[in-house]
Order: C-alpha cells, then sequence, then structure tokens
C-alpha cells in the first residue's frame, strides 16, 4: 500500500505542480498588476504565446521520446520567406498556406531521415539543420522583407472573435491542443512514445516500431513550424528571413518547465500548456510592470533551472529517504 | 487501435491543409487591392493651444543598451523635464523585428499619451501601434521610421539626401584627387535609414564629379561590434587597394576604426562615416579618423518629446505646414508625410572633437 501513494505521488508531479503555479500567477497577476486582467491584454497573451503554444506541442511528443527537434524556429523562418516569395511571384494565398505547411514537413522529414534513418544524435543533427534551414530562409528572401499580405487574413489572425476578448487563433490552439492531447494520452501511439523514452530498446523488443514512430514525429514538428511560419508571417504582416529567430529555446524552456524530462519518458501535455501559459503571462506581467528585458531574460532562465533541478533533486531526496528505509529495515 | 492513432494523424493534417486550402477563391498579390488607407484623423490643430502637463509619453528605441540609443532618448528625458510630462523608456534586448510588437502592445495597456517608437521593421510594428492610434494614443517615429499610415509624425534626423551627399563628400576628401576604391560597412541589410543613405550615395557616386570614386562592397556588420570588426577585416582582405570605409552607423565606425588602428592599414585606408564622439577620439587622435559626421542624438529625443506633447496637447496633428515650438532648438515646421527634420550634421575633427561629449 505504501508503494501505492508513492507512485500516486510521482504522477501528482511537476506538471500538477506547474498547473496549480500558473493558475495561482494568473490570480495573484490579475490582482496585483494593473491591466494585466484585461480582455484586451488577455487578446495580447493569447497572440504573444500562439507560436510557442503550438511549436510545443508535437516538441512535447519528440522530447518524450527522448529525443529534440531545435530546429523548430528556423523551419519557421524558412516558411515565412518562402511565404513571401510566393506571395511576391503572385501565387494565391490559399495555396500558399498548404505548400508552406507541406514544406515544414519535408524539412521535418528531412530532420527524421538524419535521426531516424542514419542514427544520428538528434541534437547534432538539428543544430545543424538549425543552422542550414535559417541559411536557406536568407538564401531565399534575403535581407528584404515582403509586407503587403491580405488584410483579410492578417485581420483573422490578430482579430478576435465577434471583436470580443477570445482571438480568433485561439480555437485553432484549442483544437490543435485537443488533437495533441488526444493523441498522446488516450491512444496506445501516445503509450508507445512513453515506452520509447523509458526505454527505446525494450520498446523495439516488445514490437514498436520506434525509428518509424520517431521519423513521423519530425515530420508533424516541421508541418506545424511551417504551420507557425506562416501564422507568424501573419500576424507581423512581415515576411522575413529571420522571423522567430530563437524561438527553439522559447519552446524547449516552456516544455521542460511543464514538467516533460529531457531525458524522455515523462510528461504531460497539460502541463506543457501550462507551462508555456506560465512563461508568457510571466513576461506579460512583468513588462506591464516596466520590468527591463534583461530582468525578464533572468527570470525565465531561473525557472528553466528551477525546472530541471528541483524534480531531481525531489528525486535524490526520496531516494535517499527509501534507502535509509531499506537500511533500517536490513539492520533491523 | 494503432488504426485509431493513424486515423488522427491523417485527420490533423487534412485539417490543416484544409484550413489553408479553404476558400478556393484564391486571394493573391493582384487582386488583394492596395490595403494602405493612410487613416486620416479629423482632429484639426490649434497652434495657440498650450503644453499639457503631465502628458506620459514612451520611448520605445530599436533595442536597450545601445550607447547611441542611450543618448537618443536622454534629450527625450530632458525634454519631458522641461515639458513636466512623464518620461519612460522601454525596449527588447534584439533588435528583431517583431519583438517590439510585444512592447507596443504593453503601452496601450498601460495607456500612456505618446509613444515615441524606433521601429526596426516599419511594417512589422504597423497593425499594433495603429492599435494603439485607436486607442487615442499619439505615435512620433523616431531614428528608423514606420509606415506612414501608422505614426503621426516623424522625427528626421536628417534629410536621407543630406547624409548621403555628406557621406559621399567625406569619402572623397579622404580618398584624394586620384580616387580609388571604397566599401561601405553598414548596420543590418535591413536597416531603414542606412539602406537609404546607401541609395543616395549610389546616385551621388554616379555623378561625373565622383566618377573616381568606386564602390566595391557594401557590408554588414549588423550593429554588433565583434561582427563589424570582423566584416572591416574582411572587406581590407579581399580588397587590398581600399582607400576608404565608409561605415554609416556608429557601431560599425568605432569597429572599424578600432580595426585599421591596429593593424598596418593605418595612415593607408581612411575611416569615416557616422560616429559618437565618445566613441571615436582615440581614433581621431591617432590620425586613423580625420573626419566623420553625425547630427547631435540627444537633440532628436529633444525633438520627438517637444513634437509628442505637442501632438498631446493637440498644438499639431501631423499634418504639413503645422508649427510648434521646441524649446531650445526652436521652431519646426511639419514636411510632407509628417516629416520634421532636425537639421544638417555637424562634422567632428581633431580640432571641434572635444567639444562634444557623447
Amino acid at each position: 500500500m505504501a508503494e501505492r501513494s508513492f507512485d500516486a505521488k510521482r504522477w501528482l508531479g511537476w506538471d500538477t505542480a506547474i498547473i496549480a503555479l500558473t493558475v495561482i500567477w494568473l490570480v495573484v497577476a490579475s490582482l496585483s498588476v494593473e491591466n494585466f486582467g484585461t480582455s484586451r491584454n488577455f487578446t495580447f497573451l493569447i497572440l504573444d504565446l500562439l507560436p510557442i503554444a503550438i511549436v510545443a506541442l508535437p516538441m512535447t511528443f519528440i522530447i518524450v521520446t527522448g529525443e529534440i527537434d531545435l530546429s523548430v524556429a528556423s523551419t519557421l523562418g524558412l516558411s515565412s520567406a518562402v511565404m513571401g516569395q510566393l506571395w511576391t511571384a503572385g501565387l494565391s494565398i490559399e495555396t500558399i498556406i498548404p505548400l508552406c505547411v507541406l514544406l515544414g514537413a519535408v524539412l521535418g522529414a528531412l530532420n527524421g531521415f538524419l535521426v531516424t534513418g542514419l542514427g544520428l544524435p538528434s541534437l547534432a543533427v538539428t543544430i545543424g539543420t538549425l543552422a542550414l534551414y535559417r541559411g536557406l530562409a536568407f538564401v531565399v528572401l534575403g535581407d528584404s522583407a515582403v509586407a503587403d499580405f491580405p488584410e483579410n487574413y492578417t485581420g483573422w489572425v490578430v482579430g478576435t472573435i465577434n471583436d470580443g476578448a477570445v482571438p480568433n487563433v485561439l480555437i485553432l490552439l484549442v483544437i490543435l491542443a485537443a488533437v495533441f492531447g488526444v493523441l498522446l494520452h488516450a491512444t496506445p501511439f501516445g503509450r508507445s512514445l512513453y515506452a520509447i523514452g523509458a526505454n527505446a530498446q525494450a520498446a523495439h523488443f516488445s514490437g514498436i516500431r520506434v525509428a518509424r514512430t520517431k521519423f513521423w514525429l519530425y515530420v508533424l514538428s516541421g508541418a506545424i513550424a511551417g504551420l507557425a511560419g506562416v501564422l507568424w508571417t501573419l500576424r507581423y504582416s512581415s515576411a522575413r528571413a529571420d522571423n522567430g529567430a530563437g524561438l527553439e529555446l522559447a519552446v524547449v524552456a516552456a516544455v521542460l518547465l511543464g514538467g516533460v524530462s529531457i531525458f524522455g519518458g515523462k510528461g504531460t501535455l497539460p502541463g506543457v500548456l501550462a507551462g508555456v501559459l506560465l512563461l508568457a503571462a510571466l513576461q506579460n506581467a512583468l513588462r506591464l510592470e516596466d520590468v527591463s528585458g534583461q530582468a525578464l531574460n533572468v527570470v525565465t532562465g531561473v525557472l528553466l533551472v528551477a525546472s530541471v533541478l528541483l524534480p531531481n533533486i525531489i528525486t535524490s531526496v526520496r531516494g535517499g529517504r527509501q534507502r535509509r528505509k531499506l537500511r533500517q529495515a536490513t539492520t533491523a | 487501435m494503432r488504426v485509431t492513432a493513424r486515423r488522427l494523424l491523417a485527420a490533423t493534417a487534412s485539417t490543416l491543409i484544409l484550413l489553408g486550402a479553404g476558400a478556393c477563391g484564391g486571394t493573391t498579390r493582384e487582386n488583394s487591392g492596395d490595403t494602405g488607407s493612410g487613416a486620416q484623423s479629423g482632429a484639426s490643430a490649434d497652434p495657440n493651444a498650450k503644453f499639457k502637463e503631465g502628458v506620459k509619453m514612451a520611448f520605445l528605441p530599436k533595442q536597450l543598451n545601445n550607447p547611441y540609443t542611450d543618448v537618443e532618448v536622454s534629450g527625450g528625458k530632458a525634454a519631458l523635464g522641461e515639458l513636466k510630462g512623464e518620461y519612460k523608456l522601454v525596449g527588447p534586448n534584439d533588435a528583431s523585428a517583431s519583438s517590439q510588437v510585444s512592447y507596443i502592445n504593453t503601452l496601450i495597456q498601460q495607456q500612456q499619451d505618446v509613444i515615441a517608437i524606433a521601429a526596426n521593421d516599419p511594417n512589422a510594428v504597423c497593425p499594433s501601434l495603429k492599435q494603439a492610434k485607436a486607442a487615442k494614443i499619439k505615435i512620433v517615429g523616431f531614428d528608423s521610421d514606420a509606415a506612414k499610415d501608422c505614426r503621426d509624425v516623424f522625427i528626421n534626423q536628417a534629410t536621407t539626401q543630406g547624409i548621403g551627399e555628406s557621406l559621399v563628400k567625406m569619402a572623397s576628401e579622404q580618398a584624394g584627387p586620384d580616387g580609388g576604391e571604397i566599401a561601405i560597412l553598414s548596420a543590418t541589410p535591413n536597416a531603414t535609414n542606412q539602406n537609404s543613405w546607401i541609395e543616395v550615395m549610389k546616385t551621388e557616386l554616379a555623378k561625373p564629379e565622383n566618377s573616381k570614386l568606386k564602390l566595391v562592397k557594401t557590408a554588414y556588420g549588423n550593429d554588433d561590434d565583434q561582427k563589424s570588426f570582423q566584416e572591416a577585416q574582411g572587406l581590407l582582405q579581399s580588397y587590398p587597394k581600399l582607400k576608404v570605409i565608409v561605415a554609416p552607423t556608429t557601431v560599425g565606425i568605432a569597429a572599424a576604426g578600432r580595426y585599421v588602428s591596429s593593424s598596418s592599414y593605418k595612415g593607408k585606408v581612411a575611416v569615416t562615416g557616422l560616429g559618437l564622439p565618445n566613441q571615436m577620439r582615440e581614433y581621431v587622435k591617432d590620425g586613423t579618423v580625420k573626419k566623420f559626421a553625425l547630427w547631435v542624438p540627444s537633440d532628436i529625443g529633444y525633438l520627438a518629446a517637444y513634437a509628442g506633447v505637442a501632438l498631446a496637447s493637440g498644438q499639431i496633428t501631423g499634418a504639413e505646414g503645422e508649427k510648434f515650438k521646441a524649446g531650445k532648438l526652436g521652431d519646426y515646421t511639419i514636411g510632407k508625410d509628417g516629416e520634421i527634420v532636425l537639421g544638417p550634421p555637424t562634422e567632428f575633427t581633431a580640432e571641434n572633437i572635444d567639444k562634444y561629449d557623447f
């Protein structure tokens, strides 16, 4: 019985704590930070976190399997650059958007092939493609910017439902989050990801097609990053090769803060979404309080280190306690 | 059971594609029409209105902790002190296109009266600035302009033409009567200012009196000291006959000055452009740099603050021909497209550099 309560404790782990912390922070900030709890600020907050949130969904899958994809921000940038170039070339936006998503999928497939086909470490591969895709983005669009996207599309991305408080893009985020949530937590596919992350070899021997699964995760991650590139471009009405630079770090930070273990096998999607929201709400509130950008970075950094450090400390403290108990039991 | 998962994936993928393909009417560049409506405020200016006190004005430079920006906004702070307004400085750490947008949104939330912005990207900040205008916030562009219909006035440090001409004039003086190869070391490749000056320089260089000057390369140091230093180094290695490096950015000219003064090119290759006297003093004194120019940056912030408060007080609306008084700088008249020109740049040489401290 003691073992079972221990299990429950582990299950009510870091992600539950982060969700609680996020709720507490939202309440505290609404009460104490002037202009935080307004409907307009809610819209701004959602718009700011949207690209991080949607890219974090497939990133969670990938990190759960024990891999990583650092090329997402560059994929976003390349998608944005291609979008600008195709728009200038006179293609219709309705053609361009699926093409950009497809492009993202192809870029993801290259990552997937290098990682699973050639068996290279994903950290090295995606650092490489991070540079490669960003470089290609500059090849495609150079240093120019394309800005004249149609207002009905740019307006939709920054607009709200019936001009209320709920941003249009929130619908998209909710749909995507629901699909990813169901996939991860309610299907055998989702469970196989945890199995791969916990022990890829064991997963392989129990009949899970490890390489194939990972490959498709990279394709998915690329496609979503491509879509994020489209949304980014429309939000800022500006297609540029440097769009989203550095976003991969914000995404990985949010995923880890949300309780996903960097070693794989652990973490939940609600936790990740809470992590994204917490980081965004923290930055938003601190900005409203006129805290400088450097201080913002310090806060984010401390949170991230804490999110990696604390679960480890807790585990080792628990382990120590268990060992002590065991020792007492044997000496008695 | 595995099929369920795959189906879900397939469904997601097809939804994504459908979302894009949605209306196959086809919105292309040709049929989307011109979107710039250039909303004009119906309000009329009252030139006799007094400067309001307590105007909340926020400065949003391209990025914080840039020595040039610091001097610029210090003038704004001084002017708001004179006008009894509330000064505030916010800004991102990186000069990327989109990072300013969150700050504009925050300023809207805080209900500032005036935002003075040096835009990193004239279009990316536009939707947010329009929202700010809808919330009755006056927008003053300074340093680097936002798209015209997104701001009320723009403080131009000098006319583009004037700067470009002055840069070519200095390059020509220092290349000597025989002319020779020159190179430009600019900021970021998409910097609005630098690009428009470079355009003028090219037009000037095409004129017969400058036919002996040959522009061999425009390099970009991204307003990053190390990158600019490396670019300067690269220029001299690729073009051994180079006579002048023209850097129309304070970061670039300082980095180029530092490289040339510590290399064997010292005395052979001239460095000129736009620089801060405090950063350039050393290189002027050791002879690496003979002459460079700049407007007095604190005056830009100063003028921006006066223009901002004048807008908030209803003295001006940003229409061509309106006049206002900007404290110690005197009288200004708004030009075409809401532009307010600060004045001609000041040239710094070994003789006068010690008179300036910025």
